[in-house]
């Protein structure tokens, strides 16, 4: 079955070459051979979807400082070759000679584990979204759960980065961000609640697909059948859960360079810069998202207008430049003031939106049917 | 009640969005940097850098042993040491200015009553020992030969506001 959908997306001067290759296989594995196409299949996928991710992830450090030195006003890196555009490769360069400084009573296993533990549920929770509504590497059906669930393991990075190298700052930092983790994942739990109520499924393609029915979608102006209008509020919570949940600025107080510093005190080097990857990929990750959830995807604004993939990373895009804009334009939170924000702001808002919503749902003016 | 006003201000993110805007309007605003081994900024030819020590136009060094400016200077940069030439004329026979202690004020330049010693507009140089930052005599007067047109200029550009 693999190997006849595999057939149908080559193109024609390559299947003779393709069979040949295939009854080769079939004369030397025998009957295994269907297992290992279907999973060369799954790691070619796996490949074609995270290749990119990082390519993007490395040029969205580059993108950052870019719009960042617009906003104030400068050029941002413009020196390493044609308009800076080979900065992101001297940094890697730069991080990768450098010296990974382990402290001495630290716990190595764990200390080298810690980065990883951030930075790998980052990228597998990219395996569930849906780049268009057949471009998705798992097309499961609670993918919205398994969005939470695995963002959710990176707290453990940072509590581990923050218990590994046996310093207290380390620690106390990593005690700070996993507290506030923990607290903004509520909120966003709330906002995704209401997000699979009015869209009756948990799976990411259905919810989108779901935006594209309505009133307004009926007339062509589909934009604003997508979430973020009738969940206003919701949409302003949830996307303020994802700086927070980012551990992107105003909330970047896990990073806090200039004053309390966070969990990663004690990393250098490459196990830093692991970090690093990690934060902006959650940060995508992020992005997409709220793209997904509340932008409707892949959907396009107007109804004269092809739905395309371009939409999806259009509206993805948009969302990150959102994330550095915010970035150049607010001073850090407190860290009282961020829980403060979570527990005493957002929940409520989203609980008394919940309650909204619901009984809209029950009304006769119910616009979700 | 200013409090409800409050609440709803904050409710519908008023101050964040001003603040957006603000950020917003200068992302496209024009930029101010200066690509600098590229471009350079304006100097004034009152720009203070380097020193240098002229000659008059028969190939006579201007200075002439006044110590003017070792008195003025207020970092005590200068050294100087007097002596007769053979010619009998009063001359130095000393001129050292320790670049590391010189705060490039200009007093000398203003205290000079022969428009001997000058700053130039060099301030691209370095030196790669201590020693290579105290300039002496034969260097500040090679910097004056290297830059007497510039400097020329300068000082005639200057004239019509002394």
């Amino acid at each position: 079955m693999m190997v006849e959908t595999l057939q149908q997306l080559l193109p024609g001067f390559l299947i003779p070459l393709f069979n040949g290759l295939m009854q080769l296989g079939q004369d030397t594995f025998g009957s295994a051979w269907p297992d290992i196409v279907t999973l060369v299949w799954t790691v070619v996928k796996a490949m074609l979807v995270l290749a990119p991710l990082l390519g993007v992830v490395a040029y969205a450090t580059y993108g950052e400082r870019k719009v960042i030195g617009w906003i104030q006003i400068r050029l941002g890196p413009n020196r390493v070759g044609p308009l800076g555009l080979f900065q992101p490769v001297a940094d890697g360069v730069k991080v990768l000679l450098k010296e990974i400084v382990i402290p001495t009573r630290a716990d190595k296993a764990v200390y080298f584990l810690a980065p990883a533990f951030s930075f790998a549920p980052a990228l597998i929770a990219w395996a569930v979204i849906p780049f268009n509504d057949f471009l998705v590497l798992a097309n499961i059906n609670a993918s919205l759960l398994f969005v939470m669930s695995v963002t959710s393991i990176s707290v453990y990075g940072i509590m581990l980065g923050g218990w590994a190298p046996d310093s207290k700052y380390a620690f106390l930092g990593a005690m700070r961000s996993a507290a506030q983790m923990i607290s903004y994942e509520i909120p966003m739990g709330l906002a995704l609640v209401v997000v699979l109520m009015v869209s009756n499924s948990l799976n990411l393609v259905d919810i989108v697909e779901a935006q594209g029915r309505g009133w307004f979608a009926g007339m062509g102006i589909k934009f604003l059948s997508w979430n973020w209008l009738p969940l206003l509020p919701v949409f302003v919570v949830y996307l303020t859960s994802v700086f927070a949940e980012a551990n992107r600025a105003p909330f970047d107080l896990t990073e806090g360079e200039s004053e309390i510093i966070g969990f990663h005190v004690e990393y250098s080097g490459m196990a830093f810069a692991v970090f690093q990857l990690a934060e902006y990929t959650a940060m995508l990750m992020g992005c997409a998202l709220v793209s997904l959830l509340f932008l409707g995807g892949w959907l396009s604004p107007v109804s004269f207008l092809p739905d395309s993939i371009l939409w999806f990373l259009v509206k993805t895009f948009g969302v990150l430049v959102l994330f550095y804009w915010v970035r150049a334009t607010f001073p850090r939170y407190r860290y009282d003031q961020v829980m403060r924000l979570g527990w005493k702001v957002f929940i409520p808002v989203c609980l008394v939106w919940l309650a909204v919503v619901a009984c809209w749902m029950l009304s006769p003016l119910n616009i979700w049917k | 009640m200013g409090s409800m006003k409050e609440i709803f201000n904050s409710l519908l993110l008023k101050e964040l969005l001003q603040g957006l805007s603000v950020t917003g309007r200068h992302l496209f605003a024009r930029k101010i940097t200066v690509r600098y081994p590229e471009e350079r900024t304006p100097q004034s030819f009152r720009f203070r850098g380097l020193h240098a020590l002229r000659r008059h136009a028969n190939g006579e060094e201007r200075c002439i042993a006044c110590k003017l400016c070792e008195a003025v200077c207020p970092a005590m940069a200068i050294r100087i040491e007097m002596g007769e030439r053979e010619d009998g004329s009063r001359r130095t026979t000393r001129y050292d200015i320790d670049l590391h202690k010189c705060i490039f004020c200009g007093f000398c330049e203003e205290a000079c009553p022969v428009d001997a010693i000058v700053l130039t507009r060099v301030f691209e140089y370095h030196g790669e020992r201590q020693s290579d930052l105290y300039y002496t005599k034969p260097m500040l007067l090679d910097n004056g030969d290297r830059h007497e047109e510039q400097i020329a200029a300068d000082k005639a550009a200057d004239a019509r506001y002394r």
